[in-house]
């Protein structure tokens, strides 16, 4: 397994010489495990990887975190679980027993975040799952009260993209036929059983309900089938690579729905920059920021002057708040006592870049679900009741066809 | 519509598929050579063409000029630097084969490493002929169909190559059995060493034809490594014409059961297919009797 080792030592040895003599602690471990390599590395390497860069840095730049009068240096391992379960679980213990770590940070993903939730709740630390969006995350919370949802449930993300759709559909934007495909993974199963229901009570007809596997590279069957289905909206609640895939191949067919909502990437700049280019105004996808928040417009500044890329316009902004509250609350108790620290977390009220958060029941229950490209950025539409949310707009201009 | 719509696709995929089987059945079925680092070559060759692409707007199709060219020196250094050794100790056809597996293996870690070290572990990907065209009333998508029909010419042009010219009868010399074939004055490590080469820039073409179509990852090779394997295994190791035609049936059977059936069974079905041809012809579809 690959072991990097990265202490951050910059006002390091000043600190150490004050702390040296004030507290036990002359550093703070940070640990963890993560998808460096294998199909979660995509989603890893722009949502989460960038934003714990961003965290040391500051940290770093702050001179440590602050416990008690002290600022203590911290001390970063991080490991690479390859899209693995077993090897993110092996990954976690071994930063628990071996390494000692002081704090254990999250893997992407919301199968990962599932997977390790026991490792984080056996040994006790606070678990910031900011990249988990899962029905099952009240449950979770109950049963592992160290674990915080970040991202919400899979019924709030049906019920945003329910919302944005009946409005379009009120406005005579679109019919009341709905194409949707999902990623045959916990993901696309969770939030296609969510849909089901929240679409039909809205009055919308699936007249297409196909999954697909996650190796899946040939999407022209899937668009095709759309395509002849005589809905005015697509869904797909799609993984990055399916999401990329489904909406290139929309483009070479010219399959032009009124509506075209595609998941899990959709929010990722490189989705306008790399995949559809000047065709990115009009999709509609899963996330969405205030981009007006002048909150959000520095801390994407930062992000992409300290890690070189830009952040997504969705879990980026959660995640590098989930890392806020965590640090927030570790601040607040003074010391490394991880029991104090997660009750600080449950009840406490964090200023975060995504807003004021106070967690319910260890759930964020103000979260952007729905969101679309407009004049090149992407914008959070619903739950409307989020600040800053604009008004769909239908229809999506038609695919230009690159030569 | 429907069955057109299908047989189009079916042969569009097949096509690509067999396009990145033919490096792996020159490899395995001449040089003896099983790589698993094949994906990784394939991989580098699309982020090639990206490269070229994106930075200097070559388009992948001239592309191909500068990419095969550069993937047949580096696969060529490969045999001769790093596989010669295990050629030259190997005592049989079966120790060689299990000691190139074990190397390889190594070597695709490698590869991917420094791939993960320098490119990270992002989506790459550009759009180049992102649009319809329609082909007896189906309408398909411009990019694959380009890559489908290149990747055909590839495959035919390299079976009459093989079917029609000396070189490539001693090359089939060799697959079929290289000791006689030194009896009659063929330099078997030499042709091996070149037939492995054209075989990684086969993978790297492969590479670049898919990279106009599809977005891949530094880690995402190990899925045409495997996807190649079956194909390779099912038309019959060192057999062209097989290749072609288990790639096709692989591609039509995919698209009839994704349309038809359900997306989720395409896997199944391969395999399906495969075990069936292996339980009918052990050696493949066009492999010869053991």
């Amino acid at each position: 397994m690959l072991r990097l080792i990265s202490t951050i030592a910059a006002g390091a040895i000043a600190a150490l010489a004050v702390s040296g003599a004030a507290e036990a602690q002359d550093k703070i471990k940070i640990g963890y495990a993560i998808s460096l390599s294998g199909p979660n590395a995509a989603g890893a390497s722009i949502t989460t990887v960038p934003n714990y860069k961003l965290w040391f840095h500051d940290i770093e730049a702050a001179g440590g975190l602050k416990l008690g009068e002290t600022r203590v240096p911290i001390e970063v391992i991080e490991y690479d679980d390859q899209s693995s379960n077993e090897e993110l679980i092996k990954a976690a213990e071994r930063l628990v027993n071996q390494d000692k770590v002081d704090i254990m940070l999250s893997p992407w993903g919301t199968g990962m975040n599932l997977a390790v939730g026991a490792t984080f709740a056996k040994y006790g630390y606070p678990h910031m799952a900011a990249t988990a969006a899962t029905d099952l995350a009240y449950e979770m919370a109950a049963k592992w009260p160290n674990s915080f949802w970040m991202l919400g449930t899979s019924t709030m993300g049906a019920n945003a993209l329910t919302e944005v759709l009946t409005k379009l559909h009120g406005a005579g934007k679109i019919n009341a036929k709905v194409a949707m495909v999902s990623v045959a993974d916990a993901f696309g199963i969770e939030l296609s059983n969510a849909s089901r229901p929240a679409l039909a009570a809205a009055g919308f007809e699936l007249v297409m309900d196909e999954s697909y596997p996650i190796t899946t590279e040939d999407f022209s069957q899937l668009i095709n089938a759309a395509k002849a289905s005589g809905a005015d909206t697509f869904v797909a609640f799609s993984y990055p690579p399916d999401t990329f895939g489904l909406s290139g191949t929309a483009i070479a067919l010219g399959y032009n729905p009124a509506a075209f909502y595609t998941a899990v990437g959709t929010a990722f700049s490189i989705y306008r920059d790399v995949i559809l280019h000047d065709n990115v105004d009009g999709v509609l996808g899963i996330g969405g920021v205030d981009t007006d928040d002048p909150k959000f417009k520095d801390y994407a500044k930062r992000h992409l002057e300290v890690t070189g890329q830009p952040p997504d316009y969705w879990a980026s902004p959660v995640t590098y708040a989930s890392l806020e509250i965590l640090q927030q609350a570790i601040e607040r108790v003074g010391k490394i006592d991880r029991e104090a620290i997660v009750k600080e977390i449950q009840t406490g009220t964090f200023d975060t870049v995504a807003g004021t958060i106070k967690l319910d029941r260890n759930v964020n229950p103000n979260v952007w679900w729905a969101g679309q490209w407009q004049n090149g950025e992407f914008h959070g539409l619903a739950p409307s009741s989020m600040a800053g949310a604009k008004e769909p707009v239908a229809p999506k201009p038609a695919w230009k066809p690159a030569p | 519509m429907i069955a057109g719509d299908i047989i189009l696709s079916g042969v569009i995929l097949g096509g690509i598929y067999a396009m990145v089987a033919l490096g792996m059945t020159l490899q395995y079925g001449v040089a003896r050579i099983m790589n698993l680092a094949y994906g990784e070559i394939l991989v580098a060759g699309a982020f090639a063409a990206y490269w070229l692409y994106a930075s200097h707007a070559v388009s992948p199709i001239l592309g191909l000029a500068v990419v095969v060219p550069l993937a047949f020196v580096a696969n060529w250094a490969i045999y001769v630097l790093l596989l010669t050794p295990l050629v030259n100790r190997a005592r049989s056809r079966e120790q060689l084969e299990s000691d190139t597996i074990l190397f390889t293996f190594g070597l695709l870690f490698v590869l991917q490493g420094i791939g993960l070290a320098w490119l990270g572990g992002q989506i790459y990907g550009y759009p180049y002929l992102q649009l319809p065209v329609d082909v007896l009333g189906v309408t398909v998508q411009a990019n694959r169909l380009t890559a489908a029909v290149i990747a055909l010419v590839i495959g035919v042009g390299l079976y009459i190559a093989l079917t029609q010219t000396r070189t490539g009868m001693a090359i089939r010399a060799v697959s079929v059995d290289p000791r006689a074939a030194r009896l009659v004055a063929i330099d078997v490590p030499r042709l091996s060493g070149l037939v492995f080469a054209a075989g990684g820039a086969l993978a790297a073409a492969a590479g670049v034809l898919i990279s106009m179509s599809q977005t891949f990852t530094v880690g995402g090779g190990v899925l045409f490594t495997m996807k190649a394997l079956v194909i390779v295994i099912m038309g019959g190791a060192g057999n062209l014409g097989g290749t072609l035609i288990a790639g096709l049936i692989l591609g039509l059977a995919e698209i009839t059961v994704a349309r038809l059936v359900d997306p989720n069974l395409t896997i199944a079905v391969d395999f399906l297919i495969f075990l069936v041809v292996l339980m009918a012809r052990p050696t493949g579809i066009f492999g010869r009797s053991a």
